[in-house]
């Protein structure tokens, strides 16, 4: 059945819709971010190339910042979404009562509109009146209210919490599913030879769904790379930029200050990067499927 | 069997605790925010700002419920939107993705797997990188302010998964089945339509969902950035456009939030199987 001409026709002839879509709608304006990145292109009606000025205003220790604590505030995020959902992964795996509704409940960050989630801790990161400063002064772990946006260090992990509380029911599905498929007669197994259940899991759960958690931390930092939501909504990048990571400094220059040229080249520099780690996920992929099957 | 399997889940009662311990916290990260939200909904405004911090309501109430629909007039409105819009996502994403899905799962040719490989690149992407040209080509072409500035970029976007999820479904589907169609003379097009279409269902079901979900969570950045026209705001952006505000009426903030939320919320109770299923197809192998 493969192979005939008519069938690869045919096949075409059902892509096309799809690829036209993604072409015109992804490729396309791909593409135009690039031409764009050499232009001084604004809201004026006239544009000239620029050649390379735009990158060059790249070069400048500022920017250099703005990737470094990018950087940082991905590995952050992206690390307490692992640890947190894999956790979660392996006590919603065990057998106790109540576990099919605990399934249920971990969804809800996924399932509402992601802005109003982050409404919502904005307004728990408030000092006055929000949960945790609330509950911190109760317990007495600080004197005063603490408003959690308004000082850089506070705001960037502010944000983090956040992204990684929108992240977190993701991998703890997936996980789950990693969890539940290793087979139960490896446990059973040691479970005979007196194996206690701490051991079980070092030894027999965490390499077995280690793959798996390599998979799901190459995705989780693609899309934590990309986060713009709760940044945008909580800080818009402050205060004095200490929350700024490349997609917000890339909307603001481009979209605040309407300067598109420059931020189509940060743009670039961004897909750039992407690209460096959708080259390692694919690498690491290939790497563990061999390892697997050898 | 049976019994072996009781054994070795017996927990010890410390072991039990423990691990309801962690739940517990677990859950609470999850749900502090819905807790919050929903207790401010309840306190009246005057109380909400009194200090120290309580965290049980004191004269609790639902008025808020009430009196927010004068103070978000558009809010049904809003609603409205968000679920229009997700609609016609989800609609135009199953008209591209269903072909596409069954070349992918049943026809060799030159080429699929990098053709896979590009729709999955895609994803990379998110909006914000793609936005001005974007921006330009809605300008262009009288996008700008209308629903397709939302739906337009919402579909490219939510097609990669799409396709994976169900030409992973797809595959699935036993070979034979079509092939005795094939033999009996069935081409392409009627084994699509007739064999693998009908079997499919179950897997178009947790795409359509999967993509429904997509579309209505992650309305923001577009509707932020392509729409300033408040009759065709979602509801986020409708009750971000509220919060920005100078004097935030806050319990009425959340009451909105509550409601606004409240559909999505009982999709996830009548429909959990299905997204668990969404969720985590293709993640593991089977």
């Amino acid at each position: 059945m493969p192979g005939q001409k008519s069938a690869v026709l045919f096949a075409w002839i059902l892509l096309v819709p799809a690829l036209a879509y993604v072409a015109a709608i992804v490729v396309y304006p791909l593409l135009q971010t690039v031409n764009l990145s050499f232009t001084d292109a604004s809201l004026r009606r006239t544009t000239n190339y620029i050649g390379w000025e735009n990158y060059a205003k790249i070069f400048d220790p500022e920017f250099a910042t703005i990737i470094g604590r990018t950087f940082l505030w991905t590995f952050l995020s992206v690390s307490l979404k692992m640890i947190i959902g894999t956790g979660g992964a392996m006590l919603l795996n065990a057998a106790l009562p109540g576990r099919a509704l605990f399934r249920i409940l971990t969804m809800p960050p996924w399932i509402v509109p992601m802005a109003i989630g982050i409404f919502m801790w904005g307004w728990m990161y408030n000092g006055q009146f929000g949960m945790i400063s609330g509950l911190m002064q109760r317990f007495g772990l600080v004197d005063g209210p603490v408003a959690f946006l308004a000082y850089g260090n506070t705001a960037f992990w502010a944000t983090i919490i956040t992204d990684v509380w929108i992240g977190v029911p993701m991998v703890t599905m997936y996980m789950l599913a990693a969890v539940q498929s290793v087979p139960q007669d490896l446990h059973e197994a040691a479970w005979t030879d007196g194996a206690s259940r701490f051991y079980r899991m070092r030894r027999i759960t965490l390499p077995m769904i280690f793959p798996a958690a390599i998979t799901m931390s190459m995705i989780s930092l693609i899309s934590t790379f990309n986060s713009f939501d709760p940044i945008w909504i909580l800080t818009q990048g402050g205060p004095s930029g200490s929350t700024t990571t490349m997609i917000i400094d890339t909307y603001s220059t481009a979209l605040g200050s309407k300067k598109f040229g420059e931020g189509a080249a940060r743009a670039v520099v961004i897909c750039l990067f992407l690209s460096a780690f959708a080259l390692l996920y694919f690498r690491a992929v290939t790497k563990l499927s061999k390892r697997m099957t050898t | 069997m049976m019994k072996k399997n009781a054994m070795i889940d017996r927990y010890r009662w410390w072991e039990v605790v423990l691990m309801y311990c962690g739940i517990f916290v677990f859950l609470f990260f999850v749900l502090a925010p819905f807790i919050e939200g929903f207790l401010v909904s309840l306190k009246p405004l005057g109380l909400l700002f009194s200090t120290p911090y309580k965290f049980l309501p004191e004269n609790g109430s639902f008025k808020a419920y009430f009196t927010m629909w004068e103070s978000v007039p558009e809010f049904g409105r809003y609603i409205f939107n968000s679920f229009f819009i997700s609609s016609v996502i989800t609609l135009v994403v199953l008209v591209l993705v269903v072909p596409a899905s069954y070349a992918f799962a049943r026809i060799s040719f030159r080429g699929s797997g990098t053709l896979l490989g590009a729709f999955l690149a895609v994803n990379m992407f998110s909006g914000a990188v793609l936005l001005i040209p974007l921006f330009r080509l809605m300008r262009a072409y009288g996008m700008l302010n209308t629903y397709w500035s939302m739906i337009v970029p919402g579909v490219a976007f939510l097609i990669p998964t799409a396709i994976w999820l169900l030409s992973t479904y797809m595959r699935r589907i036993p070979r034979e089945l079509d092939e005795a169609a094939y033999v009996d003379g069935a081409n392409h097009f009627y084994i699509l339509r007739r064999v693998i279409l009908p079997l499919a269902m179950p897997g178009i079901t947790v795409v359509a969902i999967t993509t429904f979900i997509g579309a209505y969570a992650q309305q923001f950045i577009f509707a932020l950035t392509f729409n300033s026209k408040t009759e065709f705001m979602p509801l986020p952006i409708g009750l971000y456009a509220y919060f920005g505000r100078q004097e935030v009426i806050w319990n009425e903030l959340m009451a909105a939030s509550f409601v606004g939320i409240a559909p999505a919320m009982i999709l996830i109770f009548a429909l959990q199987r299905y997204l668990v299923a969404g969720l985590t197809a293709g993640a593991v192998k089977q």
